[in-house]
């Protein structure tokens, strides 16, 4: 089996409190911000690690990220998998989630073909959890999101070629429960905290890595037109973008205990609090 | 002269802080209350391969090194001291055993301690003295094919937890009739003595090692007859201090930390008290010991790396960052004013835990002596 794992480097929530704003530019300095794996896309590599145990084959890590997080694709190769792919351009940069989602399909097609993609459902930081649908429609397959559950793979035993041809059957989380979804190969799979626990980086981990391969893809690599990624490519146009003031309202009654407690009675009830 | 870290000891250190922080707290409170070792923690230390850090992999460790080391040791005391004690004795062990044991003992001891079996052992420390290692009346006997050993070890850090000990005692006259032994916990004679009741580093077990006619295999000497002293000296400076100067520099995290936050968030005269000088002055001499401690101990990691001897650096290390992590806990204590010494706190803790590193791994006195020597040899 052969499955792509999508990861994103994100600043680590520690250190938030740290985060600017560019009034300006409506973008966040990260400066001086360490990044960390998207929790998410940990649970996705682990999922994939899983089912290389199981049913073996290849784990391919692909990140959309600028040069410096090679470190984090390091990380991703010391916990598991077997090689990675850094698409890393200027152009690339202030892409939105759609230019994104359109570079990392075009990295999927580089990559050639697959079995499943395993994404995280949403990012720290974003939060959106567009990717993973616009990817899977931009390469033309299911998508299938809020996955807590990878339950079974049934294989057509007559496949020809490198991918086998088959349907997988996940439990995708509702409100109140979960429902069964069978669907055809290759798919998309966007996985939620409770599919698994992340296993631990080890040490012998860590040497391996340091001999795993990390392929850099620019634009032009990918072929990719510069006017369709980036800010110019992106529809998403930003707003506004502001640090939220928390605040509690306050106002202060001087009255008699009697006169005021009828008072704050009135103005409770005139919120709609009761 | 390079001071970053690589990217290797960089994925290390990240590691190494997500493991202590999410599989140690938890386990903090019942280790105050008990002072027991948390030994279902051992397996996942095997797994990750913190226990065989300095082991080649050809006896079942990983042989990151030294400087691995100090960054494993740092990150796990920055969150819970007592764990990186024990390790640091255990790794002595590990040390002993590669450094001094042949082919088949090294094969024979090693994998277990790496992958997390047992927890290891070294025992210099008779009733009558630790730094006075010439002093040991621990004896052993050569009758047939086996030593015979008979005597106590006392302050002896993982004893109840360890299967696999490595034991200073006495074949000869004088200096050079100390020789090492591999004794395991279920040869006859070997027993367990009193638990000790620490003030700091509780779960971190310090206790008692009997020999009793304990019968040894004189396949298990390690090293030669009269091996001894060297083998417990070489031990204690090449792996020893360096590991309690490390225990020490995780303590230091900790307290800056702790200081940090407590100054931002306590409140007086309307504004946090880390915009006060005296707070800043405080604050300022515990992140000047911080980063002067972690200099020195890098270093001793690095030149352990480059087989480079470091004796005098090594006691440097040890001394000033085990006094450092006192002091600085204590004024850590002062920004908290009564607060600090509340339990709910940790810094009282973290003060308790660093008065225990000062006598552990050679006193603070004797790694002076060892810095005397050297100075004194500089401009003769």
């Amino acid at each position: 089996m052969r499955i792509i794992v999508c990861l994103k480097p994100v600043p680590d929530p520690k250190y938030w409190s740290r985060l600017r704003l560019d009034s300006k530019t409506k973008t966040l300095i990260r400066d001086g911000i360490p990044s960390i794996i998207n929790p998410l896309d940990k649970n996705a590599l682990e999922a994939a690690l899983q089912l290389q145990e199981k049913e073996g084959g290849e784990v391919i890590i692909l990140s959309m990220a600028p040069l410096f997080c090679l470190n984090i694709l390091r990380e991703a190769l010391a916990m598991g998998g077997d090689r990675a792919v850094l698409l890393s351009d200027k152009v690339f940069a202030g892409s939105d989630t759609l230019a994104t989602s359109y570079i990392l399909s075009e990295g999927v097609k580089k990559i050639g073909p697959f079995d499943l993609i395993l994404c995280g459902n949403q990012t720290i930081d974003g939060w959106t959890g567009h990717v993973g649908p616009q990817l899977s429609e931009f390469l033309g397959i299911e998508g299938i999101g809020w996955v807590r559950m990878i339950e079974a793979f049934h294989f057509d035993q007559n496949a020809m070629g490198r991918s086998k041809k088959g349907s997988v059957i996940v439990r995708r989380n509702l409100d109140h429960g979960y429902i069964r979804i069978k669907a055809p190969m290759p798919v998309l799979l966007s996985v939620v905290k409770d599919i698994n626990t992340p296993r631990y980086t080890t040490f012998a981990g860590i040497l391996e890595a340091e001999k795993k391969e990390i392929q850099i893809l620019s634009a032009s690599d990918l072929k990719i037109d510069p006017s369709q990624v980036g800010l110019t490519g992106s529809p998403t146009k930003m707003a506004d973008l502001f640090m939220p003031e928390m605040r509690r309202r306050k106002e202060i009654i001087q009255e008699k205990p009697e006169a005021a407690s009828r008072l704050i009675i009135e103005k409770i009830h005139q919120r709609g609090l009761i | 002269m390079d001071f970053k870290l690589t990217e290797r000891e960089e994925l290390l250190r990240k590691t190494m802080r997500e493991f202590a922080e999410k599989e140690i707290p938890p386990l903090m409170d019942a280790m105050e209350e008990t002072g027991e070792f948390p030994v279902d923690l051992l397996k996942k230390m095997g797994d990750i391969g913190i226990l065989g850090v300095i082991t080649p992999p050809e006896y079942g460790g990983n042989g990151l090194g030294n400087l691995a080391r100090v960054i494993v040791l740092e990150e796990m005391g920055r969150v819970c001291p007592a764990i990186p004690m024990a390790l640091q004795v255990h790794h002595m062990a590990t040390h002993a055993l590669h450094a001094f044991g042949n082919e088949e003992q090294k094969k024979k001891y090693l994998p277990p301690l790496a992958k997390g079996e047992t927890m290891g052992v070294v025992a210099v420390t008779d009733p009558s003295g630790g730094s006075d290692v010439a002093g040991i009346k621990t004896s052993a006997k050569l009758e047939g094919d086996k030593f015979i050993l008979n005597g106590r070890k006392c302050f002896i850090t993982n004893a109840h937890v360890s299967n696999i000990w490595v034991v200073i005692a006495r074949t000869g006259e004088g200096g050079k009739g100390l020789s090492a032994f591999i004794v395991e916990k279920n040869f006859s004679g070997a027993k367990l003595g009193r638990k000790e009741n620490k003030v700091g580093l509780r779960g971190a077990i310090t206790g008692e090692l009997v020999f009793q006619n304990c019968e040894v295999p004189q396949t298990n000497l390690l090293g030669h007859e009269g091996d001894g002293m060297n083998i417990a000296i070489r031990n204690i400076v090449e792996t020893g201090r360096p590991g309690m100067a490390s225990v020490a520099l995780g303590i230091l995290n900790a307290v800056l930390e702790q200081a940090v936050k407590f100054a931002n968030e306590r409140i007086l005269y309307g504004k946090p008290i880390s915009n006060l000088q005296m707070i800043q002055s405080h604050l300022a001499d515990i992140y000047a010991d911080l980063e002067i401690s972690r200099l020195l101990v890098y270093r001793v990691g690095w030149m352990r790396d480059q087989n480079i001897r470091c004796d005098a650096e090594s006691a440097l290390a040890k001394q000033f960052a085990c006094e450092a992590a006192a002091r600085s806990a204590r004024k850590a204590i002062e920004i908290h004013g009564s607060y600090g010494i509340m339990k709910e706190y940790p810094v009282q803790r973290l003060l308790r835990d660093a008065l225990v590193t000062i006598p552990a791994g050679g006193t603070g006195e004797i790694a002076k002596l060892v810095m005397a020597r050297q100075a004194l040899t500089m401009f003769k």
